[in-house]
This record gives C-alpha cells, sequence and structure tokens, in this order.
C-alpha cells in the first residue's frame, strides 16, 4: 500500500484514493503526419518497463481530481519524489535521462 | 426561464411555492422524520440529513482577476489554501481542488447567485448548479470518529483533521467530501445516487455504537 504525497492537496494520501496512469513525459508528436510508421507505433504504443527508476503519471482521482507525477523505485516501490505537470523529475538514473 | 440577457441559459430549478411540485430529498423513501429519536441520549452517533440544499461547483484559475469578483458576489474570501473551507450564516465553500470549489446554500438562495454570477464574472470560469445530484449528512456524536474510521482512510485525529478541515475522499465503496463542523461534527456530501448506500452503511459501522436520527 503505497502513502502518495498529493502536490495540489498538499498532504499524504492512501493508495485507493489514486490511480496510476502509466509512464509520464510523453510528448505528442508536433507534427504526427511526418512521423514513419514504426515512430508513430512507438509513441502509441511502446513503453518504458525499468528495473529501478520510474517517472509516472498519477491522479488523484477520489481527492482533487489533478494529475501529477511520481518518481518511483520499481524495484524497491520507494517512491522518491513526487512533482507536477510541466516540472523535471530531480531524481533519475545516470542511463535515462528524461 | 430566467430574464437574464445572458447567451447562456439558466433558469431556476426550484419550483415556485404556488407550483404544486413536491421536493423530494435523495433519503425521501426512508422517512427519517418518522424515526427521528430524540430521546436516545447513549446514541455514540446522531444522523440528520440536510437534503434539498443548493451546491454549485465554481471552477476558476487562482490567479485569476475574478477571483476577488467571485468574493465580492458571495460576500466571502474564497479559500485558496488547500483542505479548507469557509461558513458565513447559510453560506459554505469548500476547496475542492486548486481551480474548484463547493458553494453550499439555502435551495432558494441558488438562482439569485447564479444570476449574480452569470452578470458579474465576465471572463474564464464555469459555474455548475450540481443541486438535484447531491445531499448532505450530518453527523455529531462522541462515537463519530470512530464510526468514520470504519468509512475512510482519510487521518481523522485532531492534530490531522482541525475543524473547518474539508477532503475529497473515498467512503465505504463510494465517495464523499467530508468536512469537520464541530470537535464531534462532520458533514458529508454525497452524491445522489449513493446516498442510500452510504445512509445503509452509516447504519451498519455505527451499529455497536448506537445511532440516532435527528431532524
Ligand atoms: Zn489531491
Amino acid at each position: 500500500m503505497f502513502h502518495i504525497y498529493c502536490p495540489h492537496c498538499c498532504e499524504h494520501r492512501e493508495e485507493e484514493e489514486f490511480h496510476v496512469k502509466g509512464q509520464a513525459h510523453i510528448a505528442r508528436p508536433v507534427d504526427p503526419e511526418a512521423l514513419s510508421d514504426e515512430e508513430w507505433g512507438n509513441y502509441l504504443y511502446f513503453r518504458k518497463n525499468p528495473r529501478g527508476l520510474h517517472h509516472e503519471l498519477w491522479v488523484h482521482n477520489a481527492g482533487c481530481r489533478k494529475f501529477f507525477n511520481v518518481t518511483r523505485d520499481t524495484v524497491t516501490y520507494e517512491i522518491k519524489e513526487v512533482y507536477k505537470v510541466g516540472e523535471q523529475p530531480s531524481v533519475v538514473s545516470p542511463a535515462d535521462k528524461v | 426561464m430566467s430574464e437574464t440577457n445572458s447567451a447562456v441559459a439558466i433558469m431556476n430549478q426550484v419550483p415556485g411555492s404556488d407550483a404544486d411540485v413536491r421536493g423530494e430529498s435523495p433519503l425521501h423513501h426512508v422517512g427519517l422524520a418518522d424515526i427521528t429519536d430524540q430521546s436516545n441520549g447513549d446514541a455514540g452517533v446522531v444522523f440528520s440529513e440536510a437534503g434539498l440544499l443548493g451546491h454549485l461547483t465554481l471552477r476558476c484559475e487562482p490567479s485569476s482577476p475574478l477571483i476577488a469578483v467571485a468574493q465580492t458576489i458571495l460576500g466571502i474570501a474564497l479559500p485558496l489554501t488547500p483542505l479548507t473551507s469557509v461558513e458565513q450564516g447559510d453560506l459554505v465553500v469548500r476547496w475542492i481542488a486548486p481551480d474548484e470549489w463547493l458553494i453550499s446554500l439555502p435551495n432558494d438562495q441558488v438562482f439569485d447567485l447564479e444570476t449574480r454570477f452569470r452578470a458579474e464574472m465576465n471572463g474564464h470560469h464555469s459555474l455548475v448548479n450540481g443541486s438535484g445530484g447531491m445531499t448532505v449528512y450530518k453527523l455529531r456524536g462522541r462515537h463519530v470518529v470512530d464510526m468514520l474510521k470504519k468509512s475512510t482512510p482519510v487521518d481523522l485525529h485532531d492534530s490531522e483533521f482541525p475543524v473547518g478541515k474539508v477532503v475529497s475522499t473515498v467512503f465505504a465503496k463510494s465517495g464523499a467530501v467530508i468536512r469537520r463542523t464541530g470537535e464531534s461534527e462532520f458533514e458529508l456530501v454525497v452524491r445522489r445516487s449513493f446516498a442510500d448506500y452510504i445512509w445503509l452503511w452509516i447504519q451498519d459501522a455505527s451499529q455497536e455504537y448506537g445511532l440516532a436520527v435527528a431532524s
């Protein structure tokens, strides 16, 4: 069970108030028409599945209903940091700069 | 229908006193008035429904100059600090999100307030009348915190949940907006479609403490 800090409510809440929405920082291509099928397929379907630090999008769906980002260690489940959409993570693995 | 010149129609959802329409709260079928028990002084939890209130959801950027306009219309400052509420007379304003507030007031004052918002708020905002979609449960008693602890994962300790704090959270298998209105007094805003379920849940969760229904 996670105890997650919501950066909008400014306090910790139980995991059951939240939903995870997958990998964070996926930018929509500016000009989709210019992409190859492979590039478009990668954008739509292919996601990271790291053993270690992962940047994820979460939503406080039972609370303020706002989206925010979480940096989590997929091995220990430890939440390293929480930051708002539009901000960049400060905890990043050396092999995985976002 | 309203006489307003606004391009967006708003209408008075409350029938006039001359209309042959009976307002029924979401717990109307329970007949709370018939099971009101003033004699049960030992009850650990005391329940009452504040049905048929007016509820307006205001959305507006907290940095917008419209916030000041809204405050002028409401006559009180919007709570900008997360998880806080303000109350003045019959009017309650709850922080729901950084750009969202839930305003509650007597039903017969809603149309006037909506009309003023429509006339005076010139800019990007939204005001939605959700009065028919929710109801308010008032809970008090020396075991009210014990009952709520069975129902929601939120920390209800005095140090974490002072009077005036408001949270949107999960309640039983549903959700509620919970506000502490006194040391042993809470208020739940619940969805109309879950009103009966939550009422049944509260009866069950209160059983070991004794439950009384107040008018
Ligand atoms: Zn939140």
